[in-house]
C-alpha cells in the first residue's frame, strides 16, 4: 500500500468503517510508515481537540433568553396562522 | 520534501509505548487488536452530544404536532446548544448564530406538520439550521457564492505537506482562552462547505449518512469533504502544536491570525 492509498482510506479507518482486509493492509502500512502514523495520530488528535473544546458553548443566560424569544415567536405564529413563517 | 521531526528508527518506533489516551481502549475491553492499533476503537467511541433516546424525541415531536407547545419547548431545550454550535461554526459570528437558532426553531415550529418522521427530528432541524446559517453567510459575503458544492479540487490537494509530530497533549500548553482562539481561527480558515461537514460529523457526532441527509450531499461527497477538512485542520493546528527538534512545543503566535487565509 502506498501513502496516497493510505490517506485515501484514512477517514474510513478513523471512523472504523473499513473491511477487515483493508484494515490489515492499513495497519501493516502504519507499522512501518512513520509519516502516515504521524498524520493518522495527529488527525485523530485534531478531531478530539475540536470535539472536546467546548468551542461556541451557549451560555445559560443567553440560552434562556433565546428560548423565551423562540417560544414567544411561536405563540405569535400560532395566532397569526401558518402563513407567517 | 515533507519535514519530519526526528523519526524514530522503525523497529524502536513500533515498540514505542502508547500515549495514555490510547490505552483507554484496552480498559474498555475491546477485544482483538494489539494495543498499537487501537485508533479505530477510540474513534468508534466518539459519541454525539445529543441527549435522550430517539423514541422519546418522536413522542415530543408528535405531541408538538398536536399543539403541545411545552413539548416543542422541550425540543428547543434539547437541541438549542447543538444548533448554536453548528450555526456559529458556519457563520463565525455570534449574533448571526443567535439569529440562526431563533429562525431555525421558528421554521421548524411552523413546518412541523411537514416533518414526515422518516428521519430523526434532529437531522431535519440541522438541515434547516444549516440552510439558515448559509443564507446569513451569503448575505454577508455576496461577492463569494457560498455553496456546499464548492471547493471540489483535484485528488491530491489534500496530501499533507507538513508531517512533523506534535508534542504530547499539546492543547494543555495553552490556556483555555488561547486554545479557543486557536481553534476558532483555524476552523475559520476552512471553506464553509468543509467546516460544515466537519462540525456535523466530528463535533456534533452525526453519522456520515445523517450528515449527507442534513446537507443534501451524497455519502461520498461527505466523506471526501470530511477527509480534506480533517487534514487541513490538522495541518493548520500543527503550527501551534508541533514539537520542536529539542522536544519542546513550538508555541505558535495565537494572535497571528493566520487562520484567515
Amino acid at each position: 500500500m502506498k501513502c496516497s492509498e493510505f490517506l485515501h482510506e484514512l477517514t474510513n479507518y478513523l471512523d472504523g468503517v473499513i473491511d477487515e482486509n483493508t484494515k490489515v493492509e492499513l495497519e501493516n502500512h502504519l507499522s512501518w510508515c512513520h509519516n502516515c502514523y504521524v498524520v493518522c495520530d495527529t488527525t485523530k488528535k485534531t478531531i478530539e481537540i475540536y470535539r472536546d473544546s467546548q468551542l461556541y458553548e451557549l451560555p445559560e443566560d443567553l440560552r434562556g433568553k433565546l428560548r423565551s424569544a423562540i417560544m414567544a415567536k411561536c405563540q405569535q405564529h400560532k395566532k397569526r396562522g401558518p402563513q407567517s413563517v | 520534501m515533507p519535514k519530519v521531526a526526528s523519526p524514530a528508527p522503525r523497529a524502536d518506533w513500533a515498540k514505542r509505548p502508547l500515549p495514555s489516551r490510547m490505552n483507554i481502549t484496552l480498559v474498555r475491553g475491546v477485544s482483538g487488536p494489539p494495543a498499537k492499533y487501537c485508533i479505530v476503537e477510540i474513534m468508534g467511541a466518539i459519541q454525539n452530544k445529543l441527549e435522550g433516546p430517539v423514541s422519546d424525541e418522536l413522542t415530543l415531536v408528535r405531541a408538538a404536532k398536536q399543539g403541545d407547545d411545552s413539548a416543542f419547548e422541550e425540543l428547543v431545550r434539547r437541541y438549542d446548544r447543538n444548533v448554536f454550535r453548528i450555526a456559529q461554526h458556519i457563520t463565525q459570528n455570534r449574533e448571526d448564530a443567535e439569529d440562526v437558532v431563533q429562525e431555525a426553531f421558528l421554521k421548524a415550529y411552523g413546518n412541523l406538520q411537514k416533518f414526515q418522521e422518516q428521519s430523526k427530528f434532529y437531522t431535519w432541524l440541522v438541515r434547516i439550521a444549516v440552510n439558515e446559517a448559509l443564507m446569513k453567510l451569503r448575505r454577508k459575503k455576496p461577492e463569494r457564492t457560498v455553496s456546499l458544492d464548492e471547493d471540489i479540487k483535484t485528488e491530491d490537494d489534500s496530501l499533507p505537506r507538513e508531517i512533523a509530530d506534535w508534542s504530547p497533549n499539546p492543547e494543555q500548553q495553552y490556556t483555555q482562552a488561547e486554545l479557543r482562539e486557536i481553534l476558532s481561527k483555524t476552523i475559520q480558515g476552512l471553506p464553509p462547505g468543509f467546516r460544515t461537514v466537519f462540525v456535523l460529523r466530528d463535533v456534533e457526532g452525526l453519522s456520515t449518512e445523517e450528515t449527507a441527509a442534513a446537507l443534501e450531499l451524497s455519502v461520498p461527497a461527505v466523506k471526501s469533504r470530511l477527509l480534506r477538512a480533517r487534514l487541513q485542520l490538522r495541518e493548520r493546528l500543527g503550527r501551534f502544536f508541533q514539537k520542536r527538534e529539542n522536544g519542546h512545543l513550538n508555541r505558535g503566535d495565537v494572535n497571528r491570525g493566520d487562520g484567515n487565509q
